[in-house]
């Protein structure tokens, strides 16, 4: 356990010091501060275009840290070969990559954790500058609690991301390996529909394999509660229950099958 | 009991992207080493040498064969407490400085505290690298990389020690250093397996050597052993060597050169011994300055193994 941590920490500090999740974050923080100055052409109707662009933001950044550093974590580390003197050193090599998880995932709460604070800043300061008759008309209040459950699930979805990106890594070159999590996080918000192929197409054989591919590829649009979050419309606690229990699970399925590669695995 | 052994050790490698077919880069390679032993592995280019060391740090798995560490299998975990690695053209992490790099290491070896504080402090200064322990690998020196990498590998105090190609990227000084700190090691019982192209250090600080080329071991044993089958025969140097004397001695075949004008060096064969020709000159008055036996070195060793494999050319390709 104590390797474990030792490995996280160590992927915490080097992503700290990385100057990628640094610019990104920025970018985030600048976005938002941008759909405040859009909104203020609306005058304060649109609260909405606040809370859509800050959210979008900070899953499509997430994504992004979530995909280069992941891929970097172990792709980058056996290409460069710094990964020789880590393996030799008194671990095992499940300890090296649970590590390595672990490690990304404390990196993507400090890095959404900075988008939160900007986030709810431009929030708060709309809230102070916004004249009352105007709030009156707003589904939900300018800094709503509600937000959170919305950015929990980002973070959850880009716990699923991060090991699809790890399991890939193990196997492949960061460059493919970059190009199969974005192709896989693509297919995993237009899941839903394989499932419901097998009822527009004839063939057994083509409704079988989407059936197939709806279970093997992440199914990633039950996370998106973004749309009900800003609009103010009730989410079950049962559907976020649920997609909390298939983001573990999954996460555990990909651990496991990217461990058994990696425990294998040539290093050349 | 031994600290490395292997058996039969052998690694292919696919080649090709279509249609993989193994190359094998290590042909069932068995060595021993000793406890305590300075092991000199040796051998041209591709020859197979850091196949070998990543076989015994299980960063490949072998094709057949068997390697133990201290009597356990390679990998297991407890073994791996007791191990220090250098790799081949060592690379670490781009944003932390060799103090931090040391120090993660160290936490993984079980240091805390104050205990890993001065473990990082001494092994920086064991390898010269006090001054720049706060500097970012990423601006550090070839040199001052291949360093760390001999501090990481130092850092747990091992028992036993692989170092590929532990002089490469090093000044003379720093070569220096090297050599010192493996006799270092060596005094403290750490044995010390390492692969070199430099024979004049292997030669100088090995008991044991093994050469391998193409994958194949070639020989292997002690130094001395050896070298000492190689007596390629005497350097005889003599005074005051009669004229007449020496026109006799050159008609029986002996070379002889001068050195100034009254001393000279003969030549002899290996056999018969130099004994009674000796015996026979200082009867007649010449004077024995030294006598030195001529043996193979190293690299004479190394050229005619290696030679023996030859090469593979492209054949005008
Ligand atoms: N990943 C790989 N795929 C295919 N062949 C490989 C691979 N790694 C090494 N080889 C081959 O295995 C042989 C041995 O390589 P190795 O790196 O062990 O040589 P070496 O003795 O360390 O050489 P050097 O002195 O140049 O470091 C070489 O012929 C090399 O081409
Ligand atoms: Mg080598």
């Amino acid at each position: 356990m104590r390797a474990i941590l030792l490995v996280a920490g160590a992927v915490f500090r080097e992503s700290v010091r990385d100057r990628v999740p640094y610019s990104l974050v920025a970018f985030a923080v600048i976005l938002m501060a941008a759909s405040y100055l859009i909104s203020q052409l609306t005058a304060g109707q649109d609260l909405k275009i606040i809370k859509d662009l800050g959210l979008a933001s900070m899953s499509i950044f997430g994504l992004l840290i979530a995909v280069f550093i992941g891929i970097g974590l172990v792709a980058k580390e056996v290409e460069r070969r710094s990964i020789f003197a880590l393996l030799v050193k008194p671990m095992s090599r499940d300890q090296f990559l649970i590590g390595k998880y672990l490690g990304l995932v404390l990196t993507l709460i400090a890095n959404l954790g900075a988008m939160t604070v900007a986030y709810y800043l431009v929030l708060g300061y709309t809230e102070l500058t916004t004249h009352v008759s105007i709030k009156a008309g707003w589904p939900a209040p300018a800094v709503d609690p509600r937000l959170l459950l919305a950015i929990g699930m980002i973070l959850a979805e880009l716990m699923v991301v991060t090991a699809v990106a790890l399991f890939f890594s193990t196997f492949s070159s960061p460059l493919l390996a970059t190009l199969l999590t974005l192709g896989l996080w693509t297919a995993g918000h237009f899941n839903a529909d394989l499932r419901n192929f097998g009822a527009v197409v004839e063939s057994e054989v083509a409704a079988g394999i989407a059936l197939g591919l709806y279970y093997l590829l992440p199914n990633l649009a039950p996370f998106d509660i973004k749309a009900e979050v800003v609009h103010g419309v009730p989410v079950a606690w049962s559907h976020l229950g649920l997609t909390l229990a298939y983001a573990a699970v999954y996460i555990a399925a990909l651990l496991t099958t990217a461990v058994l590669v990696f425990r294998r695995r040539d290093f050349k | 009991m031994a600290a490395i052994e292997t058996e039969a050790l052998t690694k292919d490698f696919p080649i090709g992207f279509w249609r993989p077919r193994p190359y094998r880069a290590l042909e069932s390679l068995t060595l021993s080493v000793g406890e305590g032993e300075v092991f000199g592995f040796l051998g041209p280019n591709g020859a197979g040498k850091s196949t070998t060391l990543k076989l015994l740090m299980q960063l490949l798995y072998p094709t057949s064969g068997t390697a133990r560490i201290l009597g356990r299998p390679v990998g297991d975990v407890s073994v791996k407490r007791r191990l220090g690695f250098l790799p081949e053209h060592p690379y670490f992490y781009d944003y932390l400085t060799s103090e931090e790099l040391l120090t993660y290491f160290a936490s993984l070896f079980g240091y805390h505290g104050e205990d890993r504080r001065r473990r990082v402090a001494a092994v920086l200064d064991e390898v010269g690298l006090g001054a720049e322990r706060r500097l970012k690998l990423r601006q550090c020196s070839k040199g001052m990389v291949q360093r760390v990498g001999l501090a990481q590998a130092i850092l747990n105090e091992p028992e036993v020690i692989f170092l590929d190609e532990p002089m490469s990227g090093l000044d003379p000084l720093g070569r220096r250093d090297v050599r010192q700190l493996m006799l270092r090691l060596r005094a403290r019982g750490c044995t010390v397996f390492f692969s070199s192209h430099i024979l004049a250090d292997a030669e100088a600080l090995c008991s044991q050597v093994a050469i391998l080329a193409q994958g194949r071991l070639r020989a292997q044993g002690r130094l001395s052993e050896l070298l000492a089958f190689e007596l390629k025969g005497w350097e005889l140097v003599v005074s005051d060597l009669a004229a007449d004397r020496r026109a006799a001695l050159e008609s029986r075949g002996v070379r002889i050169t001068h050195i100034d004008h009254d001393r000279c060096t003969l030549e002899l064969p290996a056999t018969p011994g130099p004994e009674a020709l000796v015996h026979e000159l200082a009867g007649g008055g010449a004077r024995v300055v030294s006598l030195m036996p001529v043996r193979d070195t190293l690299e004479d060793l190394f050229v005619r193994e290696v030679a023996a494999g030859g090469r593979r050319d492209t054949e005008g390709l």
